[in-house]
């Protein structure tokens, strides 16, 4: 059974960092706080005894599922850079993909 | 119509017959609803997007096809909300958030190609709680939608835009989407009708994901009616979504036009009720439920032991589902981007800014959640234990529809809050879907329908049925009697009683 682990500061701005969300510093306290009494709550699902119980992800039993291998419509070059921030050569465009060091 | 006849109270039903009678053009119609929207959305904010030219353009469409003696389908020339989370080709699509400002979908959701090809007429994009996490639209990034009721209160969410756009004769019928209560809580408090319906029944294909697993898009509507003849438009297999069922729709229109509980076991879920439900919210309720012993059905309580449970399991799964599918929202391919001047910045340094900019405090606060749950040493004993709870939540309902055709509760603790009152406390927030998210978590239907108004705060009552799996139709026969049963002893619907905006 989990214990119910308190959320500091620097987990907050660890999770934070994993997610790719750029929190201001002055965020991360009252998000600690937030976050420690919400996994308060749902830590009450240790409470229940489910050992033997199978896992449950998803309310139909699910099989891959295919189609014929053959070309359909789809959405053009344009219609599918259409929404992008920056586009280059008919190329999404994106910052520098490498870290300076 | 005669000219005093105001085409924004009728129903979708009667609306449909009098475009197809000719009595109406469907370009009527739709001007009446624009009209209304400019005249009252200031003040309700159920939109987020008006297309008054598409929308004029589809009604034309359907005032052609039918001059030209083509047969129209039941929902031809009605107006609809759709909600801002599933895409309209060229048409804004936001989810309620800023990071998603400006897009502008290349392509249909099937539910949207769908209504399109009915005839139903797409008058716009209605609000939500960003990316439908919220029980109120107060997370949404473009502001709150207001409670036609009492402008001072919330409208349900996530879908409250869907919603007070129907209670506010906005629209006689709306899309909503449905994760954990989002169409089911903001009828409720509305004193409207929504459905989710079973999980997989409706295309997902083109509805942004909250949590795959538990994401199901539904209609909104006044009447019970109204509601079945648009689950029946949008219901049915699609081979773009491949959890999509593939089984014929229950025929959810004629369930409604039978409304005959004679007969039929209903089990009141003893779980969902009794501490922590507002007075007049259980009074309503069990009102309803002798009126349902009244109609001719047997009535018996039920224990879904495990129910207690669901919220908990619920905000391990979804944020945990939630954190992946928003992952994809990092500024490069579609939305905002952010802080790509400041220095020579790497891509990681630009999402992270885009992230932090695009995202409210509840969209992070579950990305979050999601994201501890799922990392390494807390993964079995948060999101795998809320695996197997999900399990023993479908066995209740499993062992309870063994003896029962339907299950009730109210839908909702109680009536509609006031804005602000639990905005920085989201636990007290999320309270507000104890009894809707177990069906979520099952996959199994359920309806809210409106049983009239807390005698405390004049406020409506939802109450909801469910039923089992790919048993939509029971929802629709069941609440099609009580809704007659009431408005014969109310003498008119219930949003009649709501104060004229």
């Amino acid at each position: 059974m989990a214990d119910t682990p308190s959320i500091t500061r620097d987990d907050v701005a660890h999770l934070a960092r994993l997610a790719r969300i750029d929190l201001p510093p002055d965020s991360l306290d009252h998000y600690a706080e937030q976050l420690d009494v919400i996994l308060g709550a749902v830590a009450q699902v240790s409470e229940v005894a489910a050992d033997d119980v199978p896992a449950m992800s998803h309310p139909l039993p699910l099989v891959n599922v295919f189609r014929a291998d053959v070309v359909r419509p789809s959405l053009s070059n344009a219609e599918a850079l259409s929404g992008a921030p920056s586009v280059e050569s008919e190329r999404f465009r994106v910052p520098r993909i490498l870290d300076e060091e | 119509m005669g000219t005093s006849t105001d085409l924004t109270r009728l129903t979708a039903a009667e609306t449909a017959a009098a475009v197809a009678g000719g009595e109406v053009s469907a370009v009527e119609v739709a001007q009446a609803h624009l009209d209304r929207i400019t005249a009252v959305d200031g003040r309700v904010h159920a939109f987020l997007h008006v297309d008054t030219e598409g929308a004029l353009a589809a009604a034309t469409a359907v005032d052609s096809a039918r001059a030209s003696g083509a047969a129209l389908s039941p929902l031809a020339g009605v107006p609809l909300a759709l909600k801002d989370v599933l895409t309209q080709r060229g048409i804004p699509t936001t989810c309620g958030s800023r990071i998603l400002e400006g897009w502008r979908p290349p392509y249909d959701a099937t539910v949207t190609a769908r209504l399109k090809a009915a005839g139903v007429v797409i008058l716009g994009k209605t609000n939500m709680d960003e990316f439908a996490m919220g029980s109120s639209t107060e997370h949404s990034a473009y502001g709150a939608t207001h409670n036609p009721w009492d402008l001072e209160r919330i409208p349900g969410g996530s879908g409250g835009g869907s919603a007070a756009a129907v209670a506010s004769y906005e629209a006689p019928l709306a899309i909503g989407t449905d994760t954990g209560g989002s169409i089911r809580q903001p009828a409720a408090v509305t004193g409207t009708v929504g459905v989710k319906p079973t999980y997989g029944a409706v295309s997902r294909y083109g509805l942004v994901a909250l949590a795959s697993s538990l994401d199901q898009a539904g209609p909104c509507a006044r009447t019970v009616l109204d509601a079945a003849l648009l689950h029946a438009t949008i219901a049915g297999h699609d081979p773009l979504d491949s959890t999509s069922a593939d089984v014929p729709v229950p025929d959810v229109v004629a369930a409604a036009l039978r409304a005959d509980v004679r007969g039929l076991r209903i089990g009141v879920v003893k779980e969902l009720g009794g501490e922590g439900y507002q007075a007049g919210v259980r009074q309503r309720f069990d009102e309803t439920v002798e009126l349902l012993t009244g109609l001719g059905a047997e009535v018996v309580e039920v224990s879904c032991p495990n129910f207690p449970y669901a919220l908990a399991a619920y905000y391990l799964i979804l944020p945990s589902e939630a954190s992946s599918n928003i992952a994809k929202f990092d500024g490069m391919r579609f939305g905002i981007r952010v802080g790509e001047d400041d220095g020579s910045p790497s891509v990681e340094q630009v999402m992270g800014r885009t992230r932090a900019a695009g995202f409210g405090p509840e969209v992070i606060r579950r990305i979050m959640l999601g994201t501890y749950a799922l990392s390494a040493g807390y993964y079995d004993a948060y999101y795998g234990q809320a695996q197997k709870v999900r399990t023993l939540i479908a066995r209740d309902f499993a062992a309870a529809f063994d003896t029962c055709d339907v299950l009730v509760s109210p839908t909702a603790p109680t009536t509609a809050f006031k804005l602000g009152e639990k905005l920085d406390d989201p636990l007290a927030m999320y309270l507000h879907d104890i009894a809707t998210i177990p069906a979520n978590l099952a996959g199994t239907p359920g309806m809210s329908l409106p049983i009239g108004l807390a005698p405390e705060d004049g406020l409506p009552v939802g109450m909801q049925i469910m039923a089992p799996a790919m048993a939509d139709d029971r929802l629709y026969n069941v609440g099609a009697a009580v809704e007659a049963a009431l408005l014969e002893r109310w003498g008119r619907p219930i949003l009649e009683e709501a104060p004229s905006l």
